[in-house]
């Protein structure tokens, strides 16, 4: 198991490498730097231009930035926001509780919807349920998540009343320091009356929006997997033994079903990372997705890249958990036996 | 069963949600988030207005126009034919306090040379904190124009200038020129945490800072020992919220009071519904096409007023501004003092301007560069597609244009060094004092790199420019700009487009709001009702 996690993870290493040179890079080929992108109608005299160019280390050449910040990165140091002078560690780590909490309930909502609604198919294969399911979760993979967002927050919030457009808290009414970042937790801390309910209130539409492409994954996924473990032996086994069919259907087959969709769970966590960048646009959410868009458009080098290198590292991180995981779940893979 | 039970009574508490009075509290849905709390270090209107609750200046814009009044000045006297402005301080003016900082004693001069000092010394303590980029401090010139600034007590600032310039009162209201408090900046530095001065402002405006959650939300308290208008509201609070449809929801939905920047598209169904309010002005900027008098025929005045008269205008502002332009006559907005609406703009005439051509003694087709901006600005929504139409209007009259364009950065440099034929540029004002406009017309800025295009030099026209700059009296001032607008008008060297046209969204409820043609947003005497 040891030997097993610690291959897992060297092969991190070469991925680490590759995302800092890419990153690095592509922020770079975007015309106009920071200091150009400071620059209105009234320009900037070349004297003031070569300063902050030096101040930057921009005037350098490109491979000698490159080397110093990773050398700065192997320091841990992630640098400083060029736009706001804050470390990008503390930015990101100021913003990132928001975008994990947003993550975690579009990933609680995808699973508690998606893993029912696809064993159920599974079992009523060919049912109006079952072509239901599939064309409703295949408009769900392919929902644009922008129009998606938008049409929820129009007829629900705007239409109906019945959810709040966006943000995370209801700003009037209630205002309490935040120790953890996570809205519902530190509305619990709280103390104050309803804020809890609140911070859930705000959490359900964009939770749906960032849930929906996983959760058409998940049921599909959870269908197949247990259309093909229904026709396994063991299944027709505990069947011929007289076990009642929810013991069947939720015992033997759906465990074993789960195994799949446990790794695409697992894949989905970077189209959550990739969703959560339109969807904390659309609903106010201030997470890092938000973040790293406007650091594009500031060209906040730093910022961009330490915050794609630590939602890859992230990203990584879930996957390499998942992979241990399944090897825990089936002990078949873990251990190339 | 009882699942489903357990579920419908969740989701009935869920979407019934909380509603608990409390003190009024005005809900603005801004654009995005600030940089930091302190103007003179940054440079973009979202932070600006994120600080101006908490900040007052030396002197201000009276709201909702571009009138310069006194602020923490109670008054001035210029003296030495404009080279020197003695400031006289309001006394007894209280900073806020923060959780971790009591301030001691009242405003003073100190807190002015310091404020200043900033930005100009760089043996500054805080010269460097923060990035230490002081761009409008820059831009608008105050190194050039400033010799010194003193204190002879502690409520007399004696302000001496290189050379006169009254138009620097109007600097001085700017955002970038936010009065701290020197006592906090102090108390930071003994403690070790001098970005704090930056993060958490500490000032005398109308409202104090509370807190600030990245991307979220920025929380303020009405100063009630504020000297000027008084807020009206107990607690003002910014909710970030960056997509406009979104911010349009919301403000829909009750969930903010005052909405910034709608998007255009969504203005005619805004103003439709009873509960919203929309309130439009021009903008501070302008559009033109300027045309490079040193670039035969551009030379003479008849192929400029020709060339004026065969662009059609009112297409651009419907086609290209959607409704979010005015076609412009003079190089500065209506809402701005010296305005002379008794100029007759040029109309669009395609035939007379033929004619015109053939008695300058043009040969059509007559070959000219059109040079297009590449890039979306405040007051130019789509060069590419202006530079398009006016291609088509040209051709009409026998001109062919050919387009050209360069990336930004390189386009402007071109331009100001006068490399172009004739070339789309424009100008988004600064202090709202029409020398920020009309310099773009004058002969010291006709040089190369200047940001006069059309590299224009009148003599009577820059004599004026010059001129108003050391007359304290405004209306005498706007006589001069006047006659200004007369000599631009008949010379042509630039054919003015259009203006934008700022639309600001509110609940019908709120009163007291005042748009500001300067584009900046202020909550001081706005209520809810």
């Amino acid at each position: 198991m040891l030997g097993y996690f610690l291959r897992r993870l060297a092969l991190t290493i070469p991925t680490f490498l590759a995302l800092m040179f890419l990153t690095f890079i592509a922020i770079r080929l975007v015309p106009g730097d920071p200091v150009e992108v400071r620059v209105g109608e009234h320009g900037i005299s070349p004297e003031r231009l070569a300063f902050f160019r030096h101040e930057l280390g921009l005037d350098q050449p490109v491979w000698r930035q490159f080397l110093d910040y990773v050398w700065k990165l192997l320091h841990g140091d992630f640098g400083v926001s060029l736009a706001t002078q804050q470390k990008v560690l503390t930015e990101f780590l100021t913003l990132f509780p928001a975008t994990l909490e947003l993550s975690a309930f579009a990933m609680l909502f995808a699973i508690v919807v998606g893993v029912p609604a696809g064993a159920i198919a599974a079992v009523k294969r060919g049912s109006v349920f079952d072509q239901a399911l599939m064309t409703i979760s295949l408009f769900g993979y392919s929902m644009p998540i922008f129009w998606w967002g938008l049409l929820l927050i129009m007829f629900v919030s705007v239409r109906l009343g019945l959810l709040p457009v966006s943000g995370r808290i209801d700003l009037i009414n209630y205002y309490f320091d935040q120790p953890t970042g996570f809205m519902t937790v530190d509305a619990l801390l709280s103390d104050q009356p309803g804020a809890f309910l609140d911070a859930l209130r705000h959490l359900v539409l964009p939770a749906i929006v960032l849930g929906t492409v996983p959760l058409g994954v998940v049921a599909r996924m959870t269908r197949s997997s247990m259309l093909e473990v229904l026709g396994e032996d063991y299944v027709r086994t505990a069947r011929a033994k007289g076990l009642s069919p929810a013991r069947v259907i939720g015992v033997h087959a759906l465990r074993n079903a789960l195994l799949p969709v446990v790794t695409v769970i697992g894949l989905s966590v970077s189209g959550l990372m990739a969703g959560a960048v339109l969807t904390e646009t659309i609903f106010s959410w201030p997470g890092v997705g938000k973040w790293l868009i406007e650091s594009i458009g500031r060209r906040d080098y730093p910022a961009l890249q330490g915050g794609v290198l630590l939602v890859s590292a992230v990203v990584i991180f879930v996957n390499l958990v998942v992979d241990l995981i399944y090897g825990a779940i089936d002990p078949r893979i873990s251990h190339g036996r | 069963m009882k699942f489903n039970i357990f579920a419908g009574v969740a989701i009935a508490a869920l979407v019934a949600g909380a509603n608990a009075g409390s003190a009024k509290t005005l809900v603005y849905c801004s654009e995005g988030s600030p940089e930091n709390f302190t103007p003179a270090i940054n440079t973009t209107g979202t932070s600006f207005d994120a600080a101006r609750p908490v900040y007052n200046r030396l002197t201000e814009f009276k709201r909702g126009t571009t009138e310069v009044v006194p602020g923490l000045a109670e008054s001035w006297d210029i003296a030495d034919g404009g080279k020197t402005i003695t400031f006289h301080l309001r006394k007894g003016v209280k900073f806020h306090a923060l959780k971790d900082f009591k301030p001691t004693r009242a405003f003073d001069a100190d807190d002015v040379l310091w404020s200043i000092d900033r930005q100009w010394k760089p043996d500054h303590p805080y010269s460097k904190i923060s990035g230490g980029k002081y761009d409008y401090f820059n831009d608008m010139d105050m190194p050039s124009l400033l010799d010194s600034v003193t204190k002879t007590d502690d409520h007399t600032i004696v302000m001496k200038l290189k050379e006169p310039n009254v138009a620097i009162l109007a600097n001085l209201a700017m955002d970038f020129m936010a009065i701290g408090s020197k006592e906090y900046a102090d108390f930071l530095l003994k403690k070790g945490t001098p970005e704090q001065f930056d993060q958490a402002p500490v000032g005398t405006g109308p409202f104090s800072f509370v807190a600030y959650q990245k991307d979220s939300v920025i929380r303020y308290k009405a100063n009630k020992d504020f000297y000027g208008e008084k807020p009206l509201v107990d607690d003002l609070v910014f909710a970030i919220t960056p997509d406009a449809t979104a911010r349009y929801a919301k403000l829909k939905a009750g969930e903010c009071h005052v909405n910034a920047y709608p998007r255009p598209a969504d203005l005619d169904e805004m103003k439709k519904d009873p509960a919203l309010e929309v309130i439009s002005a021009p903008g501070l900027n302008i559009a033109f096409w300027a045309f490079n008098v040193n670039k035969p025929p551009l030379d003479k005045k008849a192929v400029r007023q020709a060339l004026s008269m065969a662009i059609d205008r009112d297409a651009i502002v419907k086609d290209v501004y959607l409704g979010a332009g005015e076609k412009a006559k003079t190089l500065i907005p209506r809402t701005m003092w010296s305005y002379d609406d008794a100029i007759a703009d040029y109309p669009y005439d395609p035939a007379k301007a033929k004619a015109m051509l053939a008695a300058a003694g043009v040969q059509t087709p007559l070959e000219i560069d059109l040079w297009y901006q590449p890039v979306q600005r405040p007051y130019n929504p789509n060069g590419k597609r202006i530079g398009e139409m006016m291609q088509a209007d040209l051709a009409k009259v026998g001109v062919n244009a050919k387009l050209v364009t360069y990336e930004w950065g390189e386009y402007r440099k071109r331009a100001q060094a006068g490399e172009d034929m004739t070339a789309q540029l424009g100008w988004t004002g600064d202090n709202g004092d029409p020398d920020n406009f009309f310099f773009l017309d004058g002969c010291t800025d006709g040089k190369p790199a200047g940001n006069n295009i059309p590299k224009w030099c009148n003599a009577e026209f820059n004599d004026l420019l010059v001129k108003a700059r050391v007359i304290p009296d405004q209306a005498e001032r706007a006589k001069l700009y006047r006659r200004m607008q007369e000599i631009e008008h008949e010379e042509a060297p630039e054919l003015l487009l259009a203006h934008s046209i700022v639309s600001e969204a509110m609940r019908a409820n709120v009163t007291g709001y005042k748009q500001s043609p300067l584009g900046t947003h202020a909550f001081e005497g706005v209520d809810i009702k």
